[in-house]
């Protein structure tokens, strides 16, 4: 798979490591009164579609980016690669 | 009641050779090719390995013969005939192996309970240990099994010299310093194993249904009463999911997210050989193993591609990963050439071990998670899953695979890397 870095261009995904579904960007507040049952489908739950997801990969042997890609589970076909950190802001995260 | 001898009649080597005499003009196709009936007791969702082996278990052990199991293809075209047909009971930790040497034990005894040569093979699983702290991490297994009625034997590395000599022992990075051998892991004929679970649940009565896709669950009042499919809508008591890869996907149609996420293995094959490698040999250094198919062809894998994937065929990179693992351990097979290779998909769990548990659904059971290691659980996995079904009690080597186990604390992490499935 070939992941289109937005600094870097086209780059072997095998310079990557990866992590998983982009909800984990959305990490819960410790003081919620629920915390410990949103902790728990935060980090063990997972959709885990077979279709369109986007996921964390970090780009370890280059820039050291993380990245949110936007790709089919059934086809491999990737549509979107975004900095993180811009998905991050979007998402109102690391003001 | 079973009546073998009704569809395919009773398997012996008296039978191949009066069949040869007569033109193997006997033989008869080794299930039925049943329309679904309204409503059963137990509808099994997944014609895999696990979901035949239920039936099959149900039937002969349970005396629960109005079951149903539906396969949305063709039984066999799942991970039970795409993997590389390893078994074993060689676990740590207390959740797993007494189920592991469960599963192994029924092996031993498989072809004579369900009357079907799978070529069971128990030729011995080597564990290479490269450093004195793996040599102790194994030594602390070894005693695991032990302590659980399992065999294991921790070799020098001059006894493994003795066994497999093509080994490249004197590597500067990794020298092989011995091995943890379980004399009784080995090899079965995959697809084997699904037909003949197939044949010997249809001789009690058990309907196979293929080419029949679950497409939803009839749920009402937190009550599940049957299973919309592809041939339509049937009724049952009981519903029990064993889809492997595609848990996520059929769970998500009882609005159920899972601990678990779909990854891509892939494995390969040479060219045959003459026989050269004894057993399964696995590498400690990096990830790959290997064993010889009866064919001769050297059957090889190592990690996950290590990305969520619903596609049965995986990425270069990690091609390469595997075959340099080969290279590493045994540099002669860098003369043999790769005939095949495929993907299948993983149901890999948040701490790499499975779950065979009720769900929040009435009438909903679910076992998956089985990362790529289900293969050997096949028959442990059958049994555990008809108790299950059966007493609505896990079975007593299955009290630890439950759902509740992530919220609860009590992971069964054998690897020890956490919540990250592609590093189990
Ligand atoms: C390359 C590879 C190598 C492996 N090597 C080993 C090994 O050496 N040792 C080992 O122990 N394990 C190994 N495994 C893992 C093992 O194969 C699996 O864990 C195990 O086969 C899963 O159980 P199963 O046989 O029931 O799965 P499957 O055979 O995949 O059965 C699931 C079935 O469910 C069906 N299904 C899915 N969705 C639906 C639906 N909606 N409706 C109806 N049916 C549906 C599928 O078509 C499929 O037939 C390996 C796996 C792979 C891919």
């Amino acid at each position: 798979m070939i992941i289109h870095h937005p600094l870097l261009g086209p780059r072997d995904s095998a310079e990557f490591t990866y992590l998983g579904d982009a909800n984990l960007i959305d990490r819960p507040d410790w003081q919620d009164k629920k915390a410990a049952d949103k902790f728990y489908e935060y980090q063990y739950l997972r959709n885990n579609p077979a279709g369109e997801h986007q996921e964390l990969w970090y780009h370890e042997a280059g820039d050291r980016s993380w990245l949110v890609v936007t790709r089919n589970t059934v086809t491999h076909e990737i549509t979107k690669v975004e900095l993180a950190r811009d998905v991050a802001r979007a998402r109102g995260r690391s003001k | 009641m079973r009546v073998t001898g009704k569809n395919s009649g009773r398997y012996s080597g008296l039978r191949v050779i009066k069949e040869a005499l007569t033109g193997h003009r006997g033989w008869k196709p080794a299930w039925r090719d049943p329309e679904p009936q309204k409503e059963y007791d137990i509808i099994i969702v997944g014609g895999g390995g696990h979901g035949l082996a239920t039936a099959h278990y149900l039937a002969s052990k349970f005396n629960i013969t109005s079951v149903a199991v539906i396969e949305k293809g063709w039984i066999g075209g799942g991970n039970v005939g795409r993997n590389t047909t390893i078994i074993r009971s060689n676990y740590l930790l207390d959740g797993n192996e007494p189920f592991y040497e469960f599963s192994l034990k029924l092996w031993e005894g498989l072809e004579q309970d369900v009357n079907y040569n799978a070529m069971v093979s128990q030729r011995g699983i080597l564990n290479l240990i490269h450093t004195d702290g793996q040599r102790d991490a194994y030594r602390r297994r070894g005693n695991a099994m032990l302590l659980n009625g399992a065999d294991a034997e921790l070799l020098s590395a001059e006894q493994v010299r003795a066994e497999c000599p093509f080994l490249n022992f004197d590597n500067n990075r990794f020298p092989i310093k011995g091995g943890l051998a379980q004399r009784r892991g080995g090899t079965v004929r995959h697809d084997a194993v699904a037909w003949g679970y197939a044949r010997s649940a249809d001789s009690f009565g058990v309907d196979i249904i293929q080419n029949c896709e679950a497409t939803g669950f009839r749920i009402k009042n937190g009550k599940c009463s049957g299973v919309e499919t592809s041939k339509g809508f049937i009724g049952a008591k009981k519903v029990g999911v064993a889809v492997a890869g595609n848990s996520g996907k059929v769970m998500s149609m009882a609005g159920m997210r899972l601990p678990i996420e779909s990854h891509v293995l892939q494995a390969f094959v040479s060219e045959g050989l003459k026989p050269i490698i004894p057993g399964v040999v696995t590498f400690g250094a990096g990830h790959f193993y290997v064993s010889q198919s009866d064919k001769g062809g050297l059957v090889f894998g190592g990690d996950i591609d290590g990305y969520n994937s619903y596609a049965q065929r995986g990425n270069l990179p990690v091609v390469e990963d595997v075959c340099e693992g080969g290279m590493a351990l045994m540099p002669m097979i860098g003369r043999a050439r790769l005939l095949r290779m495929w993907g299948g998909i993983m149901d890999m769990s948040m701490d790499g071990s499975p779950i065979i548990d009720k769900t929040g659904i009435e009438g909903l059971y679910f076992n998956g998670g089985w990362c790529y290691g289900g293969f050997k659980a096949t028959p442990g996995s059958g049994w555990v899953f008809a108790h299950l079904l059966a007493n609505d009690e896990p079975h007593q080597t299955a009290t630890e695979l439950r759902f509740d186990r992530f919220q609860r604390g009590y992971m069964i992490d054998e690897k020890g890397s956490g919540a990250q499935p592609n590093l189990h």
